[in-house]
């Protein structure tokens, strides 16, 4: 049944993409240094809210890899090099994380020592957040990642010339290692980049809730780049819709895990009442803010539970094409809504300003190039793999 | 054998996509009364078989949507119509608060009633007959076989054609099911019933047993019973067959002092106060003093608490009389009780108690302040 040889006829991506990702990454970078220059504070915490969105792609990416090693998944074989491609911007971030690094100071409230020793809330939670301490955990949380890429990729890279089953059986192990670390690095990361720009506040589930917002991330954008790659026959032909639906479902389960854990960690804090911990909130219902934080829910949860809770929508090419450019907004709206609201010029309200627009351009043209440098140098089919058949053969 | 009445065709296969290849076939020769049998659910068959999507879902929304409505009804009539109460200064309908609520008693309501449904309408359960049990291939599917069934009771069934069709799509094995000559249930058969009754006066003697006696044999004692006397029970120790005793005459309690002058009226010339007014005397004396004297006396001594009227009037504590009380005096009062005044002695300690004394002291010297104390608290 297994025997019969894969046929996959090696097809590039149009020139046309590596074009369109040049110019937005160039827009982008012209138009940020202009707004580091108009307004750097402003233009920094969107900075930040970039770096996270990339941080979400890659290690939400590196963890749908490890998921369907770790979970026997045939289905999503055939797309596994889609996923791997997107991963390829964890390397990334050991750069991109320097302009973060250099602007500390104007960023986190907490890098100043003479504001920590007049607080005795941030005195007692200087032992972790230092400046030593938390560059050496950028450094090392980005160097895992980095590593458990490199390892995934270079065994699947390799599966495809030797077809040598040990790697998939390394890959399964490195999975169950990867897993683990992930939850614990992944939280981390939303501690030291995403609460700690507020670092009076005290919530214990902020891990999971930036963990189930970046699994979406990376899930829609897997999504969205499976559906126009096949439409556009760049995948095996007979993938068919079944796939499709596994990722809609999975999107799906994810999006209810998002808005699990986020109404999870408002109702503890609404129901406690505590003072240290319901100012946060009070801050995203400040003037124009309340209307992101009422927008939050129906774009992030309510738009992508209706228009995915049916069993035809899961599996129809258009919808996932439009629900997960929505949740790639969605997740990056809720990352803006995160930090943005605990910047002093804007805590009375949003105002609008063009800087906002900025960075988003600049991540499309960085995701976009790195696909496409992958894609030129790597099949677009794991075609080593001993479930590809099988994952090929997937029917509901 | 040529009487007994075809309950249908099958053919049996080896390998899941062999048996998913032919269902397509059988699909398109355009039978309708046909099913597939397989140990595990096959990915693909559906579509095969071009099988309808299931409507069980629609089960599901609707009981899970009754759920979310039914929910808030019950949250809301209790807890904001009804029986209005605050809860941790929240409002009567607090909707965060009722999410998890809602929440539990959707998924509970859906799942359920979808398991329910799915039994009892989709696959009309219970049934206690059907041709395929014991059969051969029945026991060859449940186990690392995969089969196709044709019924005969889909107009297109024909015994040999049909058969024909089933050879022809490469089977292990193809037969003809027959109905049994009467319908047989097997749950009245004889031996199933004694088999059944067993089990229960099995199962019934059981219980009883483990429940109530077994449970109460004690492998190991703990010391649960000792030769010891319990409180309030008799024993045989004593002649008197009573376990508690009473104290030796004449003993008294670890710290206590007999007061000798009990029933006495002047017992002054001996009584002196042995406290001095510090601050945390004074306190202790205040805070007795309002415990145990304010409820009559008043809170400043005047004899004007809320009893006045209801009780023979209290007196006033700043009276010429009180005043020119020795310490002595006042300590006897509260010790001894006087006229209708019961003795505090049980309620306030020695200690306390010239500790009130004091407290009533400063309460009669702030009454009668003098142009010197005044100057005092001034300079203060």
């Amino acid at each position: 049944m297994f025997s019969s040889e894969i046929t996959y006829q090696r097809k590039d991506l149009p020139a046309s993409i590596s074009k369109i990702g040049m110019i937005l990454l160039v827009i982008g970078v012209v138009l940020g240094v202009l707004a580091f220059l108009v307004d750097h504070s402003r233009a920094l915490f969107n900075y930040l809210v970039a770096f996270t969105f990339m941080i979400s792609i890659g290690v939400g990416a590196l963890f749908l890899i490890a998921l369907e090693y770790a979970a026997g998944a045939d289905w999503s074989v055939p797309i596994r090099r889609v996923v791997e491609f997107f991963a390829a911007v964890v390397p990334l971030l050991a750069i991109l994380v320097i302009p973060l690094l250099l602007n500390m100071h104007d960023l986190f409230h907490w890098s100043h020592q003479e504001a920590v020793a007049k607080d005795s809330v941030l005195e007692s939670k200087a032992p972790y957040l230092n400046v030593p301490f938390f560059i050496i955990r950028v450094f090392v949380l980005i160097g895992i990642w980095t590593l458990f890429y490199f390892f995934f990729t270079k065994n699947s890279k390799k599966q495809d010339a030797t077809k040598n089953q040990k790697f998939t059986t390394i890959n399964i192990r490195l999975s169950a290692i990867f897993i683990p670390v992930f939850g614990i690095t992944i939280s981390i990361a939303a501690i030291d980049w995403l609460m700690s720009v507020e670092p009076h506040w005290f919530s214990t589930i902020f891990g999971v809730y930036f963990f189930a917002g970046s699994v979406v991330a990376a899930l829609a954008a897997v999504t969205l780049a499976t559906v126009l790659l096949k439409e556009r026959g760049y995948l095996h032909p007979s993938m068919t819709n079944d796939h499709l639906f596994s990722l809609g479902a999975l999107l799906f389960a994810f999006v209810n895990f998002w808005g699990y854990i986020a109404f999870s960690q408002f109702m503890l804090i609404w129901y406690a009442d505590l003072p240290e911990e319901t100012f946060w909130f009070i801050q995203k219902w400040q003037g124009s803010w309340a209307i992101f934080s009422i927008g939050l829910i129906i774009i992030q949860f309510l738009v992508p539970y209706i228009a995915l809770v049916s069993q035809p929508s899961k599996m129809n090419p258009k919808t996932l094409k439009f629900i997960s450019v929505w949740l790639l907004f969605a997740h990056l709206f809720d990352l803006f809504w995160l930090v943005m609201p605990e910047m002093e010029q804007m805590s009375g309200g949003y105002y609008f300003s063009w800087i906002d627009l900025t960075f988003p351009i600049g991540i499309v043209g960085i995701l976009l190039l790195v696909f496409n440098m992958k894609a030129k140098k790597e099949n677009l089919i794991p075609i080593g793999d001993p479930k590809l058949q099988k994952g090929l053969d997937f029917h509901l | 054998m040529a009487d007994k009445k075809i309950f249908g065709a099958v053919a049996l296969y080896k390998e899941p996509n062999l048996l998913i290849e032919a269902a397509r076939k059988v699909a398109n020769a355009g039978f309708t009364k046909w099913d597939v049998n397989s140990p595990y659910p096959l990915h693909g068959i559906d579509k095969a078989m071009r099988i309808k999507p299931s409507r069980l879902g629609i089960v599901t929304l609707i009981f899970g949507l009754s759920g979310v409505a039914l929910a808030l009804l019950l949250m809301w009539w209790t807890m904001s119509v009804d029986y209005p109460m605050v809860i941790g200064g929240k409002p009567y309908f607090s909707l965060p608060a009722f999410i998890p609520v809602t929440f539990e008693i959707t998924v509970i309501l859906a799942t359920v009633s979808t398991v329910v449904a799915m039994f009892a309408f989709f696959f009309g359960l219970p049934r206690n007959a059907h041709a395929l049990h014991d059969t051969d291939y029945m026991k060859k599917v449940s186990l690392d076989h995969y089969g196709i069934v044709i019924e005969a009771i889909d107009p297109k069934f024909d015994e040999k054609s049909t058969i024909d069709l089933l050879n022809s799509l490469k089977p292990l094995s193809t037969a003809i099911i027959y109905l049994p000559e009467k319908e047989t249930y097997p749950i009245f058969e004889p031996r199933f019933l004694v088999l059944l009754l067993s089990v229960a006066v099995v199962v019934s003697l059981g219980t009883y047993l483990l429940l109530n006696k077994l449970m109460y044999v004690q492998p190991f004692n703990w010391m649960d019973d000792q030769a010891k006397i319990i409180v309030q029970s008799g024993s045989e120790f004593f002649a008197d067959g009573k376990g508690m005793r009473l104290p030796v005459e004449g003993t008294v309690a670890r710290g206590f002092i007999p007061y000798p002058f009990e029933g006495q009226t002047n017992p002054t010339e001996v009584l002196s106060n042995p406290s001095f007014p510090t601050k945390e005397n004074l306190q202790l004396g205040q805070r007795k003093f309002l415990t145990y004297c304010s409820p009559c006396h008043g809170n400043y001594a005047d004899g004007d608490s809320r009893l006045n009227g209801q009780f023979p009037n209290p007196p006033t504590l700043h009276s010429e009389r009180a005043i020119n009380f020795s310490d002595g005096m006042i300590y006897h009062i509260i010790t001894n009780g006087q006229n209708v005044m019961p003795s505090y002695a049980s309620q306030v300690t020695r200690e306390e108690r010239w500790a009130i004394v004091n407290y009533i002291r400063v309460l009669q010297r702030a009454k009668n302040a003098t142009e010197s104390d005044l100057k005092f608290v001034k300079s203060e």
